[in-house]
């Protein structure tokens, strides 16, 4: 069981030394407690308080890792409830569901187009995790076809889903040294399930419709030596998904309920409707899924789904930022546009993207704003003509060019007077509002 | 191996916000609209069942936005440029409620009048007997202009008027006050910000239960993190039994989904973005989704098969499962 702050705090030195960058022992243990520092942080603990206070400092969800030949892909060790708590940590990966009743070569042909799916978002490349294989046809020969070609296109990790430990056996053979998923372990099978995987070196997902049944599951594979499981609470709908992941994040978390302290399955690729797959796998991302098995890849879903991916999974404390200085944008020389904007992610790439894509060279001048948007560090302090000024100043932009002519974002118009004044040998121009609109105004007006 | 499913007990309710008045009550509406009165976190039914949905309202203007997405104006066809036509087309399309956005200036390209807005509000009234929000161009003058002169030609219909922010809400809740109808009050994404809006305009008379909070909120890509993550410390400190905090959430996924590049631009876009219609639709509805999952009570939409999916998916969570 979890350890409350007090329980901790009398297995601490109690010297108040402040070592760990706490006031107090007492405020070290409360966040102990919480999970929301390491108990390394106090330098210390002797060895008897650790070993008690070890059980308390572990993750509450366990860590599971699929691997394959260089790809890995983690699910777990999440702390808190709600993002803004801390921040969540693994991304849930997005898996294409194959089934084995499909032909090699259509199998192939879905997982080229998905394998090879890359899309940039602020500067990151996006894409999805690996591939599921389903023995629908509950034989070993097609099942094993099915992840031969699957394997012959791409190598990154898989899960591997029948119910028949001997079908199952058939497809584990095929990855030997790998570390996927198998789907799953049920009342009637865990025994052999759980054999195999350990055989594997395998993680197994344990598949039942009530939390007691999956409480059961694991903790009698946990007996067997099995660490490395998945809860499949088999939820098809929203509401009950929703729900029952909830459930299971609290019992993990608040109540330190080891046997459902595991990543969490979803299928959203059972739902009624094709057009629901991508609101299931949405709530997934969000409401604490670990991995996540579509039926059906399509570029114009599955960026949507990174994206979302990325925006819940960034931690909260930290806006993603990028490095202040001027950027040069398609070989830029002594007669190109100087544009100005802030260091926040978002907006860098919203506006480098578009410039570099319409061909255009410009100098792209980044201010340090904090990591905020144009107009939230403007209504902040963070974006005024003073910072602006500092950062054309700072960065020698008059010796880049010849004619001293500087572009603001249209949101913040109201700077160029007071611009003016900062820097009164440059000319001030109001650009438009949105990115999309500055190749057109480059053009038109510079 | 049995697990105690871990029930959280929470001492405050959000209120209920009543929108529309049918003749009995006053308006002219075939039905009302009800929201908040959770007092559990969203959807947590094995607490609670929650006693009223998440609504969809669907966003008509009164005059042809040509600044819109080509996607929505293509499918609203020539509704988009009848006030009441559109109205019609709304509610066929699943609209719980409509959202009335009234424009800056008129086909002529001249200020918006007084006049024109009562007409369009009129019309929207006449087609349709759902319950209505108007909100105003987003400028304080002509907000304030519009929005008193629609105030009282409505008197009794119980519409919201928004919207509401620090800067202006004098003038719009005093025409609220004043002809028995709602308020929305927006607030830049900040808890502390939202309940100080909230007392602002509750301390000038109007009722609670007449006060709808927007927390803004970004789309997809686009700040949504934010807005998710201030909806669900809004609706903690709700249930924690802040007072002022306790009111439904509107947002507006629609408006913020539909002005990015990815639901904008069809051309000249990487490929890995997909097909245009299907991912514009794909961004306003999990955007939608994900704060109604944080939240929200009602979500402004835009395009009808958002509209239609998303109901789905209220549907689909206001079920209450067997097995919880
Ligand atoms: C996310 C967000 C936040 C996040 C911060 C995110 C971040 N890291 O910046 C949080 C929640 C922290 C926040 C806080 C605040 N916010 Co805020 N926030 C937003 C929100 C929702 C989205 C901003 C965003 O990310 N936009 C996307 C980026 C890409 O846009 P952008 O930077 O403007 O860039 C575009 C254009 O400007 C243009 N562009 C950019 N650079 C250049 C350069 C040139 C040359 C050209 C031509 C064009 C160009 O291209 C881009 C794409 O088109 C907006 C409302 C909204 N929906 O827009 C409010 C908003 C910006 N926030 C606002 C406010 C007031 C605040 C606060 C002051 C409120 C408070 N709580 O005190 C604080 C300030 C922060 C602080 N004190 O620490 C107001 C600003 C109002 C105003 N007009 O002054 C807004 C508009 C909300 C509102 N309607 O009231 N905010
Ligand atoms: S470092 Fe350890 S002993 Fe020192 S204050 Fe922190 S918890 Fe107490």
């Amino acid at each position: 069981m979890a350890l409350s702050g007090i329980q901790i705090y009398k297995l601490l030195p109690q010297t108040n030394c402040k070592d760990c960058g706490f006031p107090t022992c007492l405020a070290f243990a409360m966040k102990l407690a919480a999970k929301q520092v390491e108990l390394a942080a106090c330098p210390h603990v002797g060895d008897d308080a650790k070993a008690q206070l070890s059980e308390a400092s572990e993750p509450p969800v366990r860590l599971v890792s699929l691997k394959s030949n260089g790809y890995e892909v983690k699910a777990g060790n999440e702390v808190v409830l709600f993002r803004h708590e801390k921040t969540f940590y693994n991304k849930p990966g997005l898996f294409i569901r194959l089934r084995d009743t499909e032909s090699p070569d259509e199998i192939k042909t879905r997982v080229a187009a998905a394998d090879g799916y890359k899309v940039i978002y602020v500067g990151r490349e996006l894409a999805l995790d690996g591939f599921a294989v389903e023995a629908a046809s509950r034989t070993p020969a097609a099942f094993s076809a099915a992840i031969n070609a699957v394997r012959q296109i791409s190598h990154r990790p898989l899960i591997l889903i029948s119910r028949d430990p001997a079908i199952m056996a058939a497809g584990l053979r095929l990855v030997d040294g790998e570390r996927p998923l198998m789907v799953g372990a049920d009342a009637a099978n865990w025994q052999a399930m759980g054999d195999l995987a350990k055989q594997h070196g395998a993680a197994l997902a344990v598949t039942a419709d009530t939390l007691d049944g999956l409480a059961d599951l694991t903790v009698k594979l946990k007996d067997l030596g099995v660490q490395d499981l998945v809860l499949d609470p088999t939820a098809q709908r929203l509401g009950a998904s929703l729900a029952l992941n909830t459930q299971i994040r609290r019992l993990a978390l608040r109540k330190n309920f080891r046997p459902l302290g595991y990543p969490v399955i979803a299928f959203p690729g059972d739902a009624d409707e094709p057009a629901q797959e991508s609101i299931l796998a949405a709530h997934a991302i969000a409401k604490y899924a670990g991995f996540i098995v579509l039926d059906h890849f399509a570029p114009e879903t599955a960026y949507p789904l990174l994206v979302l991916r990325e925006n819940i999974f960034t931690d909260p404390q930290k806006p993603i930022q990028v490095q202040p200085g001027v950027y040069e944008i398609n070989n830029p020389n002594a007669d190109s546009p100087v544009l100005v904007t802030t260091n926040f992610s978002i907006t860098y790439f919203s506006v480098a993207n578009e410039v570099e894509s319409s061909g255009l060279p410009a100098w792209l001048v980044v201010t340090d704003a904090e990591g905020m948007s144009v107009l939230t560090a403007w209504a902040a302090g963070k974006f005024d003509a003073e910072r602006i000024a500092k950062a054309i100043k700072t960065f020698n932009v008059a010796d880049k060019v010849s004619v001293k002519r500087v572009v603001l974002p249209g949101h913040v118009a109201v700077l160029s007077g007071e611009l003016e004044n900062e820097l009164p040998d440059w000319e001030i121009r109001v650009g438009p509002r949105e990115a999309v609109d500055l190749p057109a105004f480059i053009k038109q007006s510079l | 191996m049995s697990a105690e499913i871990p029930k959280d007990s929470w001492s405050g309710t959000v209120r209920t916000v009543t929108l529309g008045a049918t003749p009995a009550e006053g308006g002219t509406r075939s039905h009302v609209v009800t929201v908040g009165g959770q007092k559990t976190l969203p959807f947590m039914h094995f607490e609670q069942v929650a006693p009223n949905r998440p609504v969809v309202a669907v966003e008509i203007k009164d005059r042809c936005p040509e600044d819109w997405s080509p996607l929505l104006l293509e499918v609203w066809g020539d509704a988009a440029i009848s006030p009441a036509a559109w109205a019609k087309q709304a509610e066929a399309a699943g609209a719980h409620v409509l959202v009335l956005a009234l424009s800056l200036t008129g086909d002529d390209g001249k200020p918006t009048t007084p006049q024109a807005a009562v007409a369009a509000t009129k019309a929207v009234l006449e087609a349709s007997g759902l319950p209505l929000l108007v909100f105003g161009p987003g400028q304080a003058e002509a907000d304030n202009e519009l929005l008193v002169a629609v105030a009282e030609a409505t008197k009794g219909e119980r519409i919201a008027l928004g919207i509401c922010e620090d800067k202006n809400y004098r003038t719009i809740v005093a025409a609220a006050l004043a002809n028995g109808h709602c308020v929305t009050a927006r607030s830049p994404m900040d808890v502390n910000l939202a309940k100080q809006l909230n007392i602002l305009i509750h301390d000038m008379g109007l009722p609670l239960d007449r006060i709808l909070m927007d927390p803004t909120t970004g789309a997809l890509g686009y700040g949504i993190e934010y807005g998710y993550s201030v909806m669900e410390r809004l609706r903690l400190a709700a249930l924690q039994g802040d007072a002022m905090t306790q009111l439904p959430m509107i947002v507006t996924p629609g408006f913020e989904a539909w002005k990015t590049k990815e639901s904008k631009v069809g051309r000249d876009v990487p490929e890995a973005w997909g097909d245009w219609r299907e991912r514009a639709i794909t961004w306003e509805t999990l955007t939608a989704v994900t704060l109604i999952e944080s939240g929200a009570d009602i979500v402004v939409l835009r395009h009808p098969e958002s509209v239609r999916r998303v109901r789905q998916a209220i549907d689909d969570l206001m079920t209450v499962p067997e097995t919880v």
